[in-house]
């Protein structure tokens, strides 16, 4: 009985999470015509490929170059973000000096603070030193990520037992070498989960690249699509362009969820043998 | 000990912040001063110039291509309200704003009164160049003022009414030119089972320039204080003109731009829309079923036999503040919307409807469009075009008014107050906003 009614709960909310993704893979697939007049969540005729061809085709493959530096910022600004966070997390749960709990808990303070009240000041930072409008004025601010800190610090001091650094530098393995060898190991379902998050937080950050960026070579898709958005007044047929290009852009993030989530499983498992 | 040591550094390092921002912004408002003299830079000169509307950087690289020592980067971004405009007042702040700007001109007071522009007035040609644009588009830029000019105007919005002949006809309904008979086109169809259109709660620029076509005046800074009128007898009386056929059920109630909209003019549902030249490719896209069936005509007249239009839209391109070369920014943004090559391309690319005299006979304004039946619907705009009142003054703080009557309208359309009492609000809150900024007002 609660079986049923527990399944029952994740059946409406799988649908209700699902629907606005099954709209967008429908709408995607219509023609234009179609799309105005046929039910929202129902198929037209299945024109999905060609409606790809032509948002890959439109403006010389804008959207191409859109999707590739998201990929760049997210992918990138994740992975050199993962790092930095857990040799700051590893740093300050393994080593003790002084200053340590002020430097956590000034990080801590950090997570309280929404990214979007940071963008106008770093604008201004960046415009001192001539860089706004460059890969670097998006790319370097993605890199901070005070919640991964916090996450690799409390995880390492979790899952990375003193005894075993202790033996890794009594057998000669210096310091930055048991980080990458050893700790690096038992912290790998943290580190996925903070590469997710950055990874996604990144991909969706779009008021930074707003206020950054004027080049439209340089924007990430979040952005591209917006501004295409903001010109249906003016050019109607880019319509569907936002629509298609709505529906493509999520597909990466899918993605990155399905190949990495084995990670997270097996080594959340591998932890509970311990 | 340590602990005190790394709080020094950051209050160092937070003092520093402070004193670079301090240089930054004494060094952008001295910059601005050289306004009197506008002289040709020597050598090459490279300007950037940030505007939205798509495929512009094919029309810039024409003149890339004619003038290798002025040469044009195009920036893009979202459409002004959409975040453009808050950016080059950020830019303008940090000294970094392009050269040359797209601003619409209901935004132009706004740049205008947070000093944002630079008075290109005295640059070669500028002055000169008055006599080539439509009147209304020369007051807009130039703010009344002496000796100034702003922007060079870029395209417009004349409005006029797109009707379903064939429904028309065959109902037996007169095509309505004054707003009496189009009060009363809109009971007949409303008993064929259609509306004669919808009431957008959005578009409260679409209902200034209903107020524009009916000689009315919204704001008005030629004492030079700001006098704030929405409630104008002309604003009231379009208000409880279009009131009257709301409580009558007579328009629907359909937002704007959304699906159902499209949806509402491809299946018969709505009849006309009266609206600017732009939107002939709105209704061409969104109601593609009806290919054909379509007519355009002049606005309904508030009284028999007068020809008034009204204007909805339409762009400047400005020299912002603190560009080096405001000689050369003004020789593109005359070239960009006076010459034939561009305003040709400018209407290619993104259906601008020029801002020049000249600009409205181009060819490609000459021909019939076929899902318009083949009439030469341009025609009626270039009429229109001339019919707009030259003097129509815009508020520095438009985003805020539309946002309060937008707001006040929705209520309407959801049943409560009417469209006056939305414009008494929004009258009463711009007053509020002028005055939170400082800007002096006059009751």
């Amino acid at each position: 009985m609660s079986r049923t009614a527990a399944m029952i709960v994740m059946l409406v909310s799988t649908v209700y999470f699902l629907l606005p993704v099954w709209w967008l893979f429908t709408s995607a697939s219509k023609t234009r015509e179609q799309f105005g007049n046929t039910n929202g969540l129902v198929f037209g005729d299945f024109n999905l490929f060609q409606n790809i061809g032509q948002l890959f085709a439109y403006n010389d493959g804008i959207y191409l170059r859109w999707m590739l530096n998201s990929v760049l910022y997210a992918g990138a600004g994740a992975l050199i973000g993962t790092v930095i966070s857990a040799m700051c997390g590893y740093a300050l749960a393994k080593y003790r000096f002084p200053g340590r709990e002020l430097i956590f808990n000034v990080v801590l303070g950090g997570v309280l603070v929404p990214a979007t009240a940071l963008a106008l000041p770093l604008f201004l930072i960046f415009s001192q030193v001539g860089a706004t409008n460059t890969f670097w004025s998006v790319f370097l601010p993605s890199l901070v990520n005070p919640f991964g800190v916090y996450l690799a610090r409390i995880y390492a001091s979790a899952s990375v037992p003193d005894e075993l650094l202790e033996a890794a530098r009594i057998d000669g393995s210096g310091e930055v070498r048991t980080f990458f060898t050893v700790a690096r190991r038992l912290m790998t379902p943290a580190l996925v989960t903070i590469f997710l998050f950055q990874f996604v937080a990144i991909w969706n950050n779009f008021f930074l690249p707003l206020i950054m960026l004027r080049d439209e070579s340089l924007f990430p898709v979040t952005l591209g699509l917006y501004t295409w958005n903001s010109q249906v007044n003016q050019i109607p047929e880019i319509r569907t362009y936002v629509i298609i290009g709505a529906f493509v852009s999520i597909i990466p993030l899918v993605i990155a969820f399905l190949s990495l989530q084995r990670f997270w499983q097996s080594g959340l498992g591998s932890g509970s043998l311990k | 000990m340590h602990l005190t040591r790394s709080m020094r550094i950051v209050a160092l390092g937070v003092a520093s912040a402070i004193a670079l921002t301090g240089c930054a912004s004494s060094g952008g408002s001295t910059s601005g001063s050289g306004a009197a003299a506008c002289a040709p830079s020597d050598g090459k000169v490279e300007l950037s110039f940030t505007s939205w509307i798509p495929g512009i950087d094919k029309v810039v690289d024409l003149w890339n291509a004619e003038n290798p020592n002025i040469q044009v980067t195009v920036q893009t971004g979202p459409n002004g309200n959409g975040g453009t405009y808050k950016n080059f007042f950020n830019q303008i702040t940090a000294g970094n704003a392009p050269d040359l700007g797209q601003i619409e001109y209901d935004a132009l007071p706004n740049f205008r009164v947070q000093d944002g522009l630079e008075n290109i007035a005295s640059c070669a040609n500028v002055l000169d160049s008055k006599s080539k644009f439509i009147d209304w588009t020369w007051n807009q830029v130039t703010f009344g003022e002496d000796n100034a000019v702003y922007g060079i105007p870029q395209d417009t919005g004349p409005m006029a009414m797109y009707y379903r002949k064939d429904l028309f006809e065959k109902a037996g309904i007169p095509v309505p030119t004054t707003w009496d008979e189009y009060a009363t086109a809109a009971a007949a169809i409303r008993q064929q089972g259609g509306y004669i259109t919808n009431f957008p709660q959005n578009d409260v620029n679409w209902f200034a320039g209903l107020v524009w076509q009916a000689n009315g005046q919204w704001f008005d800074s030629s004492t030079g204080s700001w006098k704030v009128s929405l409630t104008s007898p002309e604003s009231t009386k379009v208000a409880d003109y279009w009131q009257n056929l709301i409580s009558g059920g007579l328009v629907s109630k359909v937002p704007a731009w959304t699906d159902e909209w499209n949806n509402a003019y491809n299946t018969g549902s709505d009849w006309t829309w009266i609206s600017a030249v732009w939107g002939a490719n709105s209704i061409s896209s969104g109601a593609p079923d009806t290919s054909g069936d379509w007519a355009v005509a002049p606005m309904p007249q508030w009284k028999a036999g007068d020809n008034a239009a009204g204007n909805w839209g339409g762009s400047s391109t400005a020299v912002l503040k603190g560009s080096k070369h405001p000689y050369e920014a003004a020789q593109f943004a005359l070239w960009l919307n006076t010459s034939d090559e561009a305003l040709t391309a400018l209407n290619k690319e993104a259906n601008l409807y020029p801002a020049t005299k000249a600009g409205l006979s181009l060819p490609v304004l000459a021909d019939g469009v076929p899902f318009y039946g083949d009439q030469k619907i341009y025609d009626v705009f270039a009429k229109a075009s001339s019919q707009v009142n030259p003097d129509f003054t815009w508020g520095p703080t438009m985003t805020q008014t539309y946002a309060d009557v937008a707001d006040g309208f929705g209520q309407v359309l959801g049943g409560t107050g009417t469209l006056s009492d939305a414009l008494k609000t929004g009258q009463d809150k711009t007053i509020a906003a002028l005055k939170a900024q400082s800007i002096p007002v006059v009751q």
